[in-house]
């Protein structure tokens, strides 16, 4: 859509585009900037923006008091871990999904999603309960798989959008030259669908990464991931302020960097495919 | 080895039948063109065969073994798909190679056969290309290539001319037959193009709503086609159906007369009319030709030299031993 | 397409998938149920568990926390929505023009959604909201009015602030891309009826956007009911922001009053899925198309 317009009209485009795109951003911008201060500089009145002692000593106490490289450890394992768990029991149902519907593939599929829907609230002390008495409380494998249940029915319908734009010749083609289902999808599919694979593994990493509500109430010290690190400067670590922002900087940062690459796929995955 | 017969077989989806019962053999080493309007089934009934969809009722052999429940990986058939459907991801050698290496035939054999097929299909530069650096012919090389090597029974053919220009087309015929000759391989192509089917076929099934209407070699159906469908759809230009007094002239419902069985003169003839639209194509010429007292517009084949225009007065005789007479069932009367 | 053969790997294969969900939908489902019908407190021995009959839900219905929780969560709700939709169609309008940089212009403005939940809500409370060192706090001060102890002033729309900066992104994204499909010719020709840009907007722009708010605001309404973080990190429910998911948590957990808790859990649930209810007809529309 390209539309002629006078390069005065643009440049105010231009000019108010920026404007409010750094102000959104600049919560973020600060905290970085915040995380490179001394204590003092922090709170300094009037606050200093460019012309400070840029540091590392934030970053280096903050490691050392709360050991973050575990938390990030704790982080990456239960993200990295419920996002490919859940990629695994994903990929053949939306190959079936997609590529041998029947009458009841719709209604899986909104049920799936329906489960999404479902308050976490709701089910709070259950899982809590659960967890209990199966051991799995404050541990990452227990993690590992709720974040997993939780996400699953986003990596089913991201799977089945990106199978369904597959030509179902190509695989009936594999059949053909004697492919079993096995290297059908090994050799076939999942080479051809890398890109939305991709995507999915990359969406749901995201959403694992910054889930708030299970990470917090059913992890304590040794599966606790960053969210929880973080809670942790609520206070009095709070009034710290360049400490906080060296945490959270380093929370976010992973973070910030994958969801620009993804911000394509981001509208498909968390509408369902209902607006591409 | 590849004699594939159909035994009763019917294909329904959910309570629409498709295929209602049908049987047919097809010999080894025939090239066998099924050939219909869209909907007739036709390529319902080659995935069938290929196993790609099950079979309602009814058996299928090849060779003399059933194949009903062989899946489509082991019925050691192969098929040539519209799109082609090459794997994108794939080079043309890994492409060609794919089935074999699916056989898990050792490296040595599949490079022997792929480069085999690759200078038979004229690939050879093209070996390490993906895909989609191809041109239309290219890719549909490779999909032939691929289908070669592993030396199959019996090779599917889904229409695999119509995504290629015309010119293009008629030149893949003309390799596929070639192809056909030196393997000497059954063949089942499956086309809505009569020309396809008239110049390839060895035989002709020619379906209409899941039904065969006819079977024979190319001339049988040209000369004694079975009913009014075969006889229209078989040959071009169409076949003029007439109906009403006409017919009744020679006892029958309806009669058929090919265009170029009819004589066209200035001066005189058994029917006159009026040119409406006059064809030229060089080799030929097409008239059109309405008021002729007859309901029908005639269709009437000429040499190229003859210069009716439209509006032109025209006489027209057809060749009265060459008049095909159907009954008021639209089946032949002999 | 498809064999007997085929049918049958598929239902195999799609087994896990919907064994896993249907088991994390049915045993909690069915606990919180069994629960919300009992007197249950797991740290009171001296309390004897029993059935409760429906005493669970007329507790939590006429506690005097229920209907200031439910007020809470319809203003923190409403006002977030209110403000990404409103503020995501100005911005995707915005940001649908020509301009030099878009792609980063982009970037910054999407930013916001991927920051965790309780790294926002601290920066927020302690960075910006502190009424000592707090920017916002230094801003007043510049222009010599009072700095505002934000968190425990005007509490509910603090959190209202922060959460909406959160979901902006999200809002502001999905409209951009529903913009970018109105065929700029529709414009024109309404350009060319001599349509002024405000009617433009009226008759043409948000009739085509109609579909994207309406996604939108189911979306955001299922995260929004169920933010946790936010208020766990910022007051902690306290002063007036207890919503219905963060009494529920309190009762559950803190008070550890199990049955009251799952009685309140079941009330979410309920509401939850009337909102789900919705949204679930236009993406099933949306899959036959």
């Amino acid at each position: 859509m390209a539309r002629a317009v006078t390069p005065q009209r643009k440049l105010v485009n231009t000019g108010v585009a920026w404007a409010v795109g750094l102000l959104i951003f600049f919560p973020i911008l600060w905290t970085i900037l915040t995380s490179f201060k001394t204590e003092a500089q922090a709170i300094n009145d009037p606050p200093l923006f460019l012309f400070f002692d840029w540091t590392l000593e934030n970053y280096t106490i903050v490691q050392e008091r709360s050991n973050y490289m575990r938390f990030l450890w704790n982080s990456v394992i239960i993200a990295g871990g419920s996002t490919i768990l859940g990629i695994l029991i994903a990929v053949p149902a939306a190959w079936s999904m997609a590529f041998v519907p029947s009458r009841r593939t719709k209604d899986i599929l909104l049920w799936m999603l329906s489960t999404k829907m479902l308050p976490a609230v709701g089910v709070l002390y259950p899982i809590y309960l659960l967890f209990i008495q199966l051991g799995l409380l404050d541990s990452r494998a227990g993690l590992v798989v709720v974040l997993m249940l939780i996400n699953l029915p986003i990596i089913v319908w991201m799977l089945y959008t990106y199978f369904r734009e597959i030509p179902g010749e190509i695989l009936e083609a594999a059949r053909m030259d004697g492919a079993e289902l096995r290297q059908e999808i090994l050799y076939i599919l999942t080479p051809m669908a890398i890109p939305g694979i991709a995507s999915t593994l990359l969406l749901n990493f995201i959403l694992a990464w910054n889930e708030a509500f299970w990470t917090l109430n059913l992890t304590a010290v040794d599966a606790a991931p960053l969210t929880a690190f973080i809670a942790s400067y609520s206070s009095p670590e709070g009034l710290f302020f360049a400490k906080l922002s060296a945490a959270s900087t380093m929370a976010i940062a992973p973070i910030l960097i994958l969801g620009w690459f993804s911000q394509k796929q981001l509208v498909r995955g968390l509408t369902f495919g209902a607006v591409k | 080895m590849g004699r594939i017969q159909l035994k009763d077989v019917t294909k329904s989806f959910g309570d629409v039948e498709v295929i209602p019962p049908l049987n047919l053999t097809i010999e080894d080493g025939e090239f066998t063109v099924f050939v219909g309007p869209s909907g007739c089934g036709k390529s319902t009934l080659l995935r069938l065969i290929a196993g790609l969809e099950d079979i309602t009722s009814g058996a299928i052999e090849i060779d003399g073994a059933d194949a009903t429940d062989v899946p489509p990986a082991k019925r050691g058939l192969a098929m040539v798909f519209q799109s082609y459907a090459l794997y994108p991801h794939m080079s043309v050698r890994k492409n060609i190679a794919f089935p074999l290496r699916m056989a898990k035939m050792d490296q040595a054999e599949i490079d022997r056969r792929v480069d085999g097929a690759a200078s038979v299909l004229n690939l050879t530069d093209y070996l390490d290309r993906r895909p989609g650096q191809l041109s239309g012919g290219q890719r549909q090389r490779v999909a032939i290539g691929r289908a070669i090597v592993r030396e199959p029974a019996a090779f599917l053919f889904d229409e695999p001319l119509s995504n290629l220009d015309a010119a293009l087309r008629v030149g893949m015929r003309l390799e596929i037959s070639e192809l056909h000759k030196r393997l000497a391989t059954t063949m089942i192509y499956v086309t809505h193009d009569q020309v396809e089917a008239m110049t390839m076929a060895d035989k002709i099934v020619v379906l209409r709503a899941g039904n065969i209407e006819q079977v024979g070699s190319p001339l049988e159906l040209y000369k004694a086609p079975r009913n009014t469908f075969v006889a229209g759809f078989i040959g071009s230009p169409k076949m003029n159906l007439i109906e009403g007094a006409e017919a009744a002239k020679h006892d029958a419902h309806t009669i058929g007369i090919r265009p170029e069985h009819i004589t066209v003169s200035a001066t005189e003839g058994v029917w006159s009319g009026r040119v409406g639209v006059a064809e030229h194509l060089g080799s030929d010429t097409f008239f059109h030709v309405h008021d002729t007292g007859l309901a029908e517009t005639i269709t009437v084949r000429a040499d190229g030299e003859v210069g009716f225009n439209h509006g032109d007065r025209i006489h027209l005789t057809p060749r009265s031993d060459v008049i095909h007479k159907f009954d008021a069932a639209g089946l032949r009367i002999t | 397409m498809a064999t007997q053969h085929s049918r049958s790997a598929a239902r195999l294969m799609m087994a896990p998938a919907v064994v896993l969900l249907l088991g994390w939908m049915l045993v909690p489902l069915i606990m919180t149920l069994y629960f919300s019908f009992r007197n249950y407190f797991p740290l009171r021995p001296d309390r004897v568990p029993g059935w409760a009959g429906f005493d669970n839900y007329v507790r939590f219905f006429t506690s005097s926390a229920f209907w200031p929780s439910v007020q809470t969560t319809l203003v923190i709700v409403g006002g977030v929505l209110v403000i990404t939709v409103v503020l995501g169609i100005l911005l995707a309008m915005l940001l649908d023009q020509p301009m030099w940089g878009q792609g980063v212009v982009r970037i910054l403005v999407i930013a916001p959604f991927f920051v965790m939940p309780t790294v926002s809500a601290l920066v927020w409370k302690n960075m910006f909201m502190d009424p000592v060192n707090g920017l916002l706090a230094h801003l007043w001060r510049f222009f010599g009015a009072e700095p505002v102890s934000w968190l425990s002033e005007v509490p509910t729309a603090s959190i209202v602030m922060i959460v909406s900066w959160q979901w902006l992104p999200f809002a502001t994204l999905i409209l951009l891309t529903a913009i970018q499909s109105l065929d700029s010719e529709q414009l024109e020709a309404a350009a060319m009826d001599g349509a002024p840009k405000l009617k433009q907007f009226w008759y043409i722009i948000l009739p085509h956007l109609s579909r994207a708010i309406t996604i939108v605001i189911l979306i955001q309404t299922i995260f929004l009911l169920s933010i946790f973080a936010e208020i766990f990190v910022t007051t902690g429910g306290a002063f007036g922001t207890r919503t219905l998911t963060y009494l529920i948590f309190q009762r559950v957990l803190e008070s550890q009053n199990v049955g009251l808790g799952s009685a309140g859990g079941v009330y979410a649930i309920i509401l939850a899925n009337i909102v789900a209810i919705f949204l679930m007809r236009i993406v099933g529309k949306n899959l036959d198309a």
